[in-house]
C-alpha cells in the first residue's frame, strides 16, 4: 500500500514538474517591461494564430533589465528563445556566442537588411560595427527626444513674459541654448496656482540614466568617442572643448531648471514629473510618446513633441533594440519563424500602428508616415542623426565608468567638467587595455 | 527505573540495523552523523572560498567564457589597494558603520533602560518599538525614499515647519552632504529596536539582589548604574555591536534602494561597489581579490572583537 502511495505521489510530482515547464514548441520572448512590450504582446497574437505556436513573454523593468538578461545569457539559461536586447549588448553577445548569427537565415529567407533603415541596421544588428555580420533584426527604433506642455506655451501671458525676457516668441527650441532658456523661464513659475519647473531630465546613477541623458547634450555639442573610428584614440575627442561645454551645459540644466530632489531620475520619474504637471518639458525615449499622447490629462491638445535640439550638430542619443535568437534555444525553428514573420512589411506596418517603432523602410518611407502621429516626423529626424554609446563587449564597464564620472560632476558637484572627462578617458583606457585593444 | 530516550531508541532499532551498527565504534558513528554536514560545508563554504582565492590571481571574467584566463599574480590586489576610489568607498563604509553603531547603541540602550521599568502599557510600547525591524529592508528603503522626497516628503516638511527652511530647497538623498547621514538615520530607525531587545535581555538578567545589596551599602543610583548595570550589560551590548557591525559591513539592499550609492559616490558602500565590479562590470578576478580583502578585514576585526568580548565576559 505504502509503495502504491509512493508511486502515485512520484507520478503526480513528475506530472506537475512537466506541466510547470513551457512546452518545447512554445516560444518565450524576453524584453524590458514598458509600453511597446505590451503592444508586442498584442501583435504576436497574429503569429500565434498563424502558426499555432504559443508565445510566452518575460518582461523585466528597465533598471534591472540589463542585469537580469545579461546574467541569463551569461549563465547559459534557457529562459528566452528570443531576446530584444539593448543595442550596446551586441558586441559581447556576438563574441560570446549568445546570439545566433543570422546571415545564413536571412539569405535563405530572402530577408534583406537593405529593407531597414541603415542607422538601425548599423546600431542594432551588426558586429563588428558596420560589418555585414547580423546578430539581430532591427525591431524597435528609438531615440531620446523631448515633449512639452503645448497648452502652457500657448498662453498669452506666458508668451508675453517670455518675449519680454528673451525678445523672441516662446516656441519649440531649435538649439540647446534655447532649450535651457525655456527651461529656466519655467523654473519656479506659478501656473494655475501651482509652482512648476523647467524640465525633467535623466540623472539616474545605478544603471544608464545619466549617461543616456547627458549624451543627448554632449553629442549635440560635438562630443565624439574617438578621433578615428575604431582606433580608440579618445584624447581630444572625449575631452574636447565642445565635450566640456556640453557637459557644463547639462549640469547647468540640472542645477537651474529641474524639480527639487531630481537627483536620481530616469524614464519613470521623467514621465511622472510630466504627467503630474510639474514640468514644462521632459526628455524621454520616443517609445513612450504614443502613451503620452493618449494620456487623458496631459496628452492630446496639451502636449507636443520635438527632436533633441542641435547645438553644433544635430544629434540624438540612440535607444532601441534589435530582436535576436538566443543561441542555445531549444526551439530554434520556432524562433527563426518568429523573426521571419516579424520582418514582413505588413507586420511592421501593424507594429507601428500599435505603438511599436518599426525600422522597416516600407513603413518609414511611406508618404503618409510623417503625418501618421504627431511625433512621427520628429522620430524620422532623430533617427537620421542618432549616435550610440560604445557597443564593445566591455560596454558594461565603459558605461558604469561614465555613470560614475557624470554623476559625480553633474549631481554631486565634484570637480570640473574637464576633470570628469579626463578621468573618463583614464577609466576607458584601462578597460581597453584589459581588453587588449590598446 | 524509567527508560531513557536512548534506551527507547535502542529497543526500537530493528535487529538487522542493530547488527550492522554494533560493529562500529562510537567515534565512527559520530563521524557518520556529522559527515553530511561537513560535506555540505565543504561544498558551499570552503570550496567557493578556495576557488575565489584562486580566481583573485587571474584576469577571469565570468561573462567571457571563451577568453583565455591569465595568471596575473598580485596585480588585482595591487590595483585595489592603490585605488583611491576604493579607499573612498572604505571610508564611506566606515562612516556608515561607526555612526549607525554609535546611535543604535546609544538609543537602543536608553530605550531598553527606560522600558525595563514596570509601567502601564509597557508591553504595547515594546511591540510598537520593535515594529521597524520586522519590516523588509526593501520596504523600508522604498518608503523612506518617499519620506525624504523634497516636495511631498514628511521629513522636509517637518524641517520647514520647525526651522523655516523651505522644504524644496534641500534634498536629504541628494547633493549637499546629507545623503550619508540620511542612510544612517534610516538604518538607525530600523535596527535600534534590535539593540534595544538585546540590552533589555541583559538588563533583565541582572538579579535584583545585587541592586538591593548596593542600596544597603548606600550606593547612589548613578554609582549603581556605572558599577552594576553597565558592566553586567556590557557583554550583551558588545554582542549586539558585533551582530550589527557584521550586518552593516555587508549592507546592500536598503542603501541601494535609497540612493543607489549616490549622489556621485557619496553613499557607495563596499558591498554595492563589489556587486558592481562582480556582476555589472564582470571583472571576476578583480572582484574576487576585492572580496578576499574585505573577508580578511572583517575576519580580522571580528576575531579581535570576539577576544575582547570573551575577556569582558570572564571579568
Amino acid at each position: 500500500m505504502k509503495a502504491g502511495y509512493l508511486a502515485a505521489a512520484s507520478a503526480m510530482a513528475l506530472v506537475s514538474a512537466v506541466a510547470g515547464r513551457a512546452d518545447a514548441d512554445d516560444l518565450t520572448l524576453c524584453w524590458a517591461a514598458w509600453d511597446p512590450a505590451n503592444a508586442l504582446v498584442e501583435l504576436s497574437k497574429d503569429f500565434e494564430a498563424q502558426t499555432g505556436t504559443k508565445m510566452n513573454f518575460e518582461f523585466v523593468p528597465w533598471p534591472n533589465f540589463a542585469d537580469r538578461m545579461l546574467n541569463e545569457l551569461n549563465s547559459g539559461g534557457k529562459l528566452c528563445d528570443l531576446l530584444i536586447g539593448d543595442s550596446q549588448w551586441i558586441g559581447g553577445a556576438a563574441e560570446n556566442g549568445w546570439y545566433l548569427k543570422l546571415n545564413d537565415f536571412f539569405a535563405k529567407e530572402s530577408i534583406s537588411m537593405d529593407d531597414f533603415a541603415p542607422a538601425t541596421v548599423y546600431a542594432y544588428s551588426t558586429w563588428p560595427k558596420g560589418e555585414p555580420n547580423y546578430y539581430a533584426l532591427p525591431a524597435m527604433g528609438d531615440a531620446n527626444g523631448w515633449f512639452y506642455r503645448k497648452d502652457w506655451f500657448a498662453r498669452p501671458e506666458i508668451q508675453a513674459a517670455f518675449k519680454e525676457k528673451y525678445g523672441r516668441d516662446l516656441a519649440e527650441p531649435k538649439t540647446q541654448t534655447e532649450l535651457l532658456e525655456i527651461a529656466q523661464f519655467f523654473q519656479g513659475r506659478e501656473i494655475d496656482g501651482k509652482t512648476v519647473y523647467g524640465a525633467s531630465i535623466f540623472t539616474e546613477r545605478g544603471s544608464e540614466g545619466i549617461t543616456m541623458g547627458a549624451t543627448n547634450a554632449l553629442y549635440a555639442f560635438g562630443f565624439k568617442y574617438e578621433n578615428t573610428p575604431g582606433k580608440y584614440d579618445m584624447e581630444g575627442a572625449v575631452n574636447s572643448p565642445d565635450a566640456v561645454a556640453g557637459l557644463e551645459f547639462y549640469k547647468e540644466l540640472y542645477k537651474t531648471a529641474t524639480p527639487p530632489g531630481y537627483d536620481n531620475a530616469y524614464m519613470e520619474q521623467s514621465l511622472d514629473a510630466f504627467k503630474s504637471g510639474q514640468v514644462a518639458m521632459a526628455m524621454n525615449w520616443f517609445a513612450f510618446f504614443p502613451g503620452l499622447y493618449a494620456d487623458p490629462n496631459v496628452g492630446g491638445e496639451h502636449i507636443d513633441f520635438f527632436v533633441n535640439p542641435a547645438q553644433k550638430v544635430p544629434a540624438s542619443t540612440l535607444g532601441g533594440q534589435g530582436i535576436s535568437v538566443v543561441a542555445n534555444t531549444d526551439n530554434m525553428d520556432g524562433a527563426l519563424a518568429y523573426i521571419k514573420w516579424f520582418s514582413q512589411p505588413d507586420v511592421q506596418q501593424k507594429w507601428w500602428s500599435m505603438g511599436g517603432y518599426s525600422c522597416h523602410n516600407a513603413v518609414l518611407n511611406d508618404p503618409g508616415f510623417k503625418d501618421s502621429a504627431p511625433f512621427a516626423g520628429d522620430f524620422l529626424e532623430a533617427m537620421a542623426n542618432v549616435q550610440d554609446f560604445w557597443q564593445e563587449p566591455a560596454y558594461a564597464q565603459l558605461l558604469l565608468a561614465m555613470q560614475e564620472r557624470l554623476h559625480n560632476y553633474v549631481v554631486a558637484d565634484q570637480g570640473t567638467a574637464q576633470e570628469a572627462l579626463d578621468g573618463l578617458i583614464k577609466d576607458w583606457t584601462e578597460v581597453f587595455e584589459d581588453e587588449g585593444k590598446l | 527505573m524509567t527508560p531513557t530516550p536512548l534506551d527507547r531508541l535502542a529497543r526500537a532499532t530493528p535487529p538487522s540495523m542493530a547488527r550492522r551498527v554494533r560493529g562500529l565504534s562510537d567515534r565512527t558513528i559520530a563521524w557518520l552523523f556529522v559527515a553530511p554536514t561537513i560535506a555540505l560545508l565543504l561544498a558551499i563554504n570552503i570550496f567557493p572560498l578556495i576557488w575565489t582565492v584562486r580566481l583573485s590571481f587571474t584576469n577571469f571574467a565570468a561573462n567571457k567564457p571563451n577568453a583565455e584566463v591569465k595568471w596575473v599574480g598580485l596585480r588585482n590586489y595591487e590595483r585595489i589597494l592603490t585605488d583611491d576610489g576604493i579607499w573612498a568607498t572604505m571610508q564611506t563604509t566606515a562612516h556608515f558603520l561607526f555612526w549607525t553603531l554609535f546611535f543604535q547603541v546609544l538609543i537602543g540602550f536608553t530605550l531598553a533602560w527606560l522600558i525595563n521599568r514596570k509601567f502601564k502599557g509597557n508591553d504595547l510600547l515594546t511591540t510598537l518599538i520593535v515594529l521597524p525591524m520586522m519590516l523588509s529592508p526593501a520596504v523600508v528603503g522604498n518608503f523612506w525614499t518617499f519620506l525624504y522626497q523634497p516636495q511631498i516628503g514628511l521629513v522636509n516638511y517637518m524641517v520647514e515647519l520647525l526651522t523655516g527652511t523651505p522644504a524644496s530647497s534641500f534634498s536629504m538623498l541628494g547633493p549637499g552632504g546629507l545623503a550619508p547621514w540620511s542612510i544612517v538615520i534610516v538604518d538607525t530607525w530600523m535596527w535600534t529596536p534590535f539593540v534595544m531587545l538585546i540590552c533589555l535581555a541583559g538588563l533583565r538578567s541582572i538579579p535584583d539582589y545585587i541592586y538591593e545589596a548596593a542600596e544597603i551599602d548606600r550606593a547612589s543610583k548613578w554609582r549603581q548604574f556605572w558599577t552594576i548595570t553597565i558592566p553586567m550589560v556590557l557583554p550583551f551590548l558588545m554582542l549586539a555591536v558585533l551582530f550589527r557591525g557584521i550586518e552593516n559591513f555587508k549592507m546592500f539592499d536598503m542603501v541601494t534602494l535609497l540612493t543607489g550609492g549616490g549622489p556621485g559616490n557619496e553613499t557607495l558602500l563596499t558591498s554595492i561597489d563589489l556587486k558592481r565590479e562582480a556582476f555589472e562590470k564582470w571583472r571576476t578576478g578583480y572582484s574576487s581579490a576585492y572580496a578576499i580583502i574585505l573577508f580578511v578585514t572583517v575576519f580580522g576585526l571580528a576575531s579581535i572583537y570576539v577576544k575582547a568580548l570573551n575577556k569582558v565576559k570572564e571579568r
